[in-house]
């Protein structure tokens, strides 16, 4: 078992050199640092002189992967990808291009903003989930489990914003349970988080339902749970026991590879929200087009992914023997 | 004899479909003893195992319900129970095990908590008592190391070990009855011997009854004391098994007995049943096999007939027996079927070699570690020598695991050997490269086991058929191939005009028609029939066999016949080659592998295979006045 996680951590070492490459032409290559000056600077009116000036300022006035005019080592080092991306490696962000602000100390702050939604939201999430879904593969056929579907159906169908534009205008506007929007510190930031967990909780069900009660279905119709009905055990007995531990390997899959994400935030809540979190900050850097905070938060979003995956993996072994004894 | 165990009467299990009300139990009435075993035969479709379910009372709701008739285990009603006292039952008093050993065991938790599961359930013991209780379960079943086996989950472990947990589990709580559907029909015919007299062991001991529900008749004639046979949902048959094979009384059953393969119908066409079971939504108004009978009576498709004792101890529901029915003129004119095949005119010993293996090896990489580097090979194929004549079959036999497989697919190219030569007609397979092979696929095809899966559910079966024309016959215009494909769906027994269905509108029968159809196209001159009947029920099997002989007697093909049936063997081959762990154990003859068998490996084997006494063939007779 340990030579399987292992072999999954190295199998991850290429492709953590290859997402960091691959950003690294994205952001230098098809946008060039020319190109990132006249944005910032703005389209009209750019002087060939301002853009050397800007890119001298930021350190983009270097080759991008190859110095010739350098000797030996420094061929490799002194271009925009060894100075730029490559202490990405070590979680070294830079400064941004626009405020010149510690991007590394910002995402710092500002993951737990982020974590403070996200988790809640994750976790409610995927209890109500679960509950319902198991409940409708208890009474599988039956109109209860017809009208939850259609419910599910509907729910999925409906864009997040209308839950959050209904939400904010039900429960903060005319009943003002909860504030609109807004953020504090520590437990005064509760009553902020209230409304956008239980609208990121609601809006992401019908589709979580709807999968959960498939795989539960799906191993329903399985032989050994025809063996232990066979023993004499309750239906219950039979889905909780029997059936849940089976449906994890699925659910895993679904659901371990977002946990690193939660750091990483929403987009969509956190910026309707006004939640000062990692997902705000994106979206604040591609409008203000700082190409230095969207090429790391670009990186880490893979990165995190790539970690989903090897928890995935390792989650694996937790709950299916024949992964474990691989 | 002692009062039942269980006694059903009148049981109707039906099913609530699109098509209407499926009656797939229509009034079964049996019994079982103390310690006695009953078996149900018949072939797949006729309700055997819903009657299984039913008792456990796990048939499948909301579909499915008990519509009628009483299931008394010893002398109380089961089927008026509450839910909570149904579970009481099941596992404790009524338990059951499955045809599927391989996946009816939850691969996520070990083998003990299961066993556990069931004896805390019922006996309210203690986990320290339980634990004890499954060791000793386990020691009975004859698994190795039971206290360390406690701990292993169920894929560790072989289909024959699994059953005999299975087994283990079902018996833990000391049921009155065991139910057991099919128990070893996934299992290799020296684990279906172990499996049986484990399961006739602990009988005898425990006094369990057993409910033993099987499509193979040899079996129930080694391991039951009363058959009941089983037809479209209704008993057409019951007797005791020395009755019931001595003489048996319906058409049905005679017909079922007759088509058995085996070694006195070498050389003759075996007999079959035409048409298929009527589908349980549509029985006929009378008899159920009415319109599938070689005997049909004016009325049979009307009047349904009462089962009734027909000679001491021996039920029968069939007119053909009834004394005011038995004179009546019979609704088609009775067909007298060919009996023999014109064998090859040229004798064994001069027919050409067409095929030459010699010292075939396929090797599979092992791998392991932290880099996955290759540390060794299993030797799937370990130098086998083998040589095919023209017109004649070739059976290469073995368990499951055995190599036989791997060598079959060696033999074809589709792996390519480690090691060895594949003459074929002198030209050496494996050393040829892609291209040069195309040139003799035509010549060398392959029939696979799983009529179900083996073939394209997307396409129709004229495309399946013409990939192949297209592919190895190039030439070919559009025109000529479409009548090809007509005459080959022809001479497999299908009409042309089915070219346009898809293969999920045929039965088993007739998609395993169309594997050979697919085959026959293209002007094969040997083919592989990878246990290419093994999943067919009997009646269908000979169908399929005759076919298999006849175009081998047309076409002067050769056979490779991979197969774990012996029986099988027995009747259509000319050579047998017995396969063990890779290797050939021994090479020779049909009559005298049969007769005189060499090796140890081969004897184990033959003395596995339930076998029906042979002298009784010739009293399967069918019923009649003319």
């Amino acid at each position: 078992m340990l030579t399987y996680i292992i072999r999954r951590i190295l199998y991850a070492i290429p492709i953590v050199i290859g997402v960091n490459l691959l950003t690294a032409i994205l952001f230098f290559y098809v946008n060039t640092p020319d190109d990132m000056a006249r944005k910032i600077l703005g389209e009209k009116n750019v002087t060939p002189a301002a853009i050397e000036n800007w890119k001298a300022d930021h350190g983009y006035n270097l080759p991008t992967f190859l110095n010739t005019k350098e000797e030996s080592i420094g061929k490799v080092t002194q271009t925009i990808f060894f100075q730029k991306s490559v202490p990405l490696f070590w979680f070294d962000f830079g400064r941004s291009d626009r405020n010149n602000i510690d991007i590394g100390n910002e995402i710092k702050t500002r993951m737990w903003a982020s974590l403070a939604i996200s988790v809640p939201m994750f976790i409610l999430g995927i209890y109500v989930d679960l509950f319902i879904a198991m409940m409708l593969a208890y009474y599988r056929g039956t109109y209860l489990d017809l009208w939850g579907l259609i419910i599910g159906v509907v729910m999925m169908s409906v864009s997040t914003l209308f839950y959050i534009i209904g939400g904010q205008f039900i429960f903060g506007k005319v009943l003002k349970l909860f504030p609109i929007s807004g953020y504090d510190t520590g437990l005064h930031s509760i009553k902020f988080l209230i409304l956008p967990v239980i609208i990121g909780v609601i809006s992401s069900a019908g589709a979580g339902i709807r999968f959960y009660r498939t795989v539960f279905l799906e191993e329903m119709n399985k032989d050994y749970i025809r063996t232990a009905r066979a023993k004499g055990l309750s239906e219950g007995k039979v889905l909780f026991k029997h059936a849940l531990k089976n449906s994890m390997i699925p659910i895993l899959t679904n659901v371990v590879v977002s946990i690193p994400f939660l750091f990483y935030g929403s987009l969509i809540m956190e910026t309707f929200f006004a939640i000062p979190g990692l997902g705000n900050f994106t979206i604040e850097a591609i409008q203000a087009q700082d190409f230095a905070i969207v090429r790391s938060m670009v990186y880490l979003g893979s990165i995190l992914y790539i970690i989903g995956l090897i928890l995935t993996d390792i989650s694996y072994t937790l709950v299916d023997p024949r992964v474990r004894f691989e | 004899m002692s009062a039942p165990i269980i006694e059903v009467k009148d049981l109707k299990t039906y099913f609530q479909t699109p098509k209407g009300i499926a009656k797939s139990v229509d009034g079964v009435s049996f019994s079982i003893p103390r310690g006695g075993t009953f078996a149900l035969v018949g072939e797949s479709g006729c309700g055997k195992s819903v009657t299984a379910l039913s008792l456990i009372q796990l048939v499948p709701e909301p579909a499915g319900y008990i519509a009628g008739g009483e299931i008394l285990l010893n002398g109380k009603d089961i089927i008026s129970l509450t839910e909570s006292e149904k579970r009481n039952i099941r596992g404790n008093k009524i338990s059951m095990i499955f045809q599927e050993p391989m996946t009816s065991l939850n691969p996520v938790f070990t083998i003990g908590d299961q066993i556990m599961e069931t004896i805390r359930l019922h006996q309210g013991k203690t986990k320290k008592e339980a634990q004890e209780i499954a060791i000793d379960m386990f020691r009975k079943v004859g698994l190795p190391n039971p206290e360390a086996m406690i701990n292993e989950y169920p894929h560790r472990l072989s289909g024959g070990m699994r059953q005999r947990i299975m087994i283990a589990i079902a018996l833990a709580c000391k049921p009155d009855l065991l139910i057991a559907d099919e128990p070893t029909t996934a299992l290799d015919v020296t684990i279906q011997d172990q499996i049986l007299k484990l399961i006739n062991e602990l009988k005898a001991s425990m006094g369990t009854a057993v409910l033993l529900i099987t499509h193979n008749l040899a079996l129930v004639y080694q391991n039951a004391e009363t058959v009941g046979v089983m037809y479209a949902g209704k008993i057409a048959e019951m007797a005791s098994t020395k009755d019931l094979f001595r003489n048996p009384m319906h058409p049905y059953t005679v017909k079922l007995l007759r088509s058995i393969p085996g070694g006195k119908k070498r050389g003759k066409a075996l007999d079959t049943i035409i048409g298929t079971v009527p589908p349980a939504t549509s029985y006929p108004l009378g008899c159920h096999f009415a319109g599938r009978c070689p005997r049909e009576m004016e009325g049979c498709a009307t009047i349904e007939p009462p089962l009734a004792e027909r000679a001491p101890g021996h039920l029968v529901a069939c007119h053909l027996h009834d004394p005011e029915f038995m004179n009546k003129p019979y609704s088609k004119p009775i067909r007298q079927e060919p009996d023999k095949l014109s064998p090859l005119a040229t004798p064994f010993k001069d027919r050409e070699i067409i095929l030459e293996v010699k010292n075939l090896k396929t090797y599979y990489p092992i791998r392991k570690g932290l880099l996955k580097r290759v540390v060794g090979n299993v030797a799937a194929v370990d130098g086998i020598d083998l040589s095919i004549r023209q017109g004649s079959t070739l059976a290469l036999v073995g368990e499951s695991g055995c190599g036989k497989t791997t060598a079959g697919k060696s033999i074809i190219q589709l792996i390519r050997p480690t090691e060895g030569e594949i003459l074929f007609r002198n030209n050496d397979l494996a050393r040829l490269g892609d291209r040069e092979l195309k040139k003799y696929r035509s010549l060398i095809q392959i029939i696979f086991q799983d009529p179900y899966s083996s073939l394209n559910p997307r396409l129709m079966v004229k495309d399946t058929i013409e990939e192949g024309l297209k592919t190895l016959k190039p030439d070919m215009g559009k025109e000529a191939r479409m009548k090809r494909i007509a005459s080959t769906l022809e001479r497999v027994g299908l009409v042309p005009e089915m070219m346009y269905r898809y293969p999920h509108e045929f039965s088993g029968g007739q998609r395993q028609r169309i594997g050979i159809a697919r085959a026959l196209a293209v002007d094969p001159e040997f083919i592989v029939c990878d246990e290419a009947v093994s999943a067919l029920d009997v009646s269908v099997q000979a169908q399929i066999l005759n076919l298999l002989k006849s175009i081998q007697r047309d076409f002067g093909l050769s056979f490779l016949f991979i197969t774990h049936d012996l029986s099988v063997v027995e009747y259509i081959a000319d050579e047998v080659a017995v396969m063990y762990a890779g290797k050939i154990v021994e090479r020779n003859r049909t009559e005298e592998i049969f007769s005189n068998p060499q090796h140890d490996y081969t004897k184990k084997l033959l003395s596995a295979i339930p076998r029906i006494d042979e002298s009784l063939v010739n009293a399967w007779k069918l019923p009649g006045h003319h």
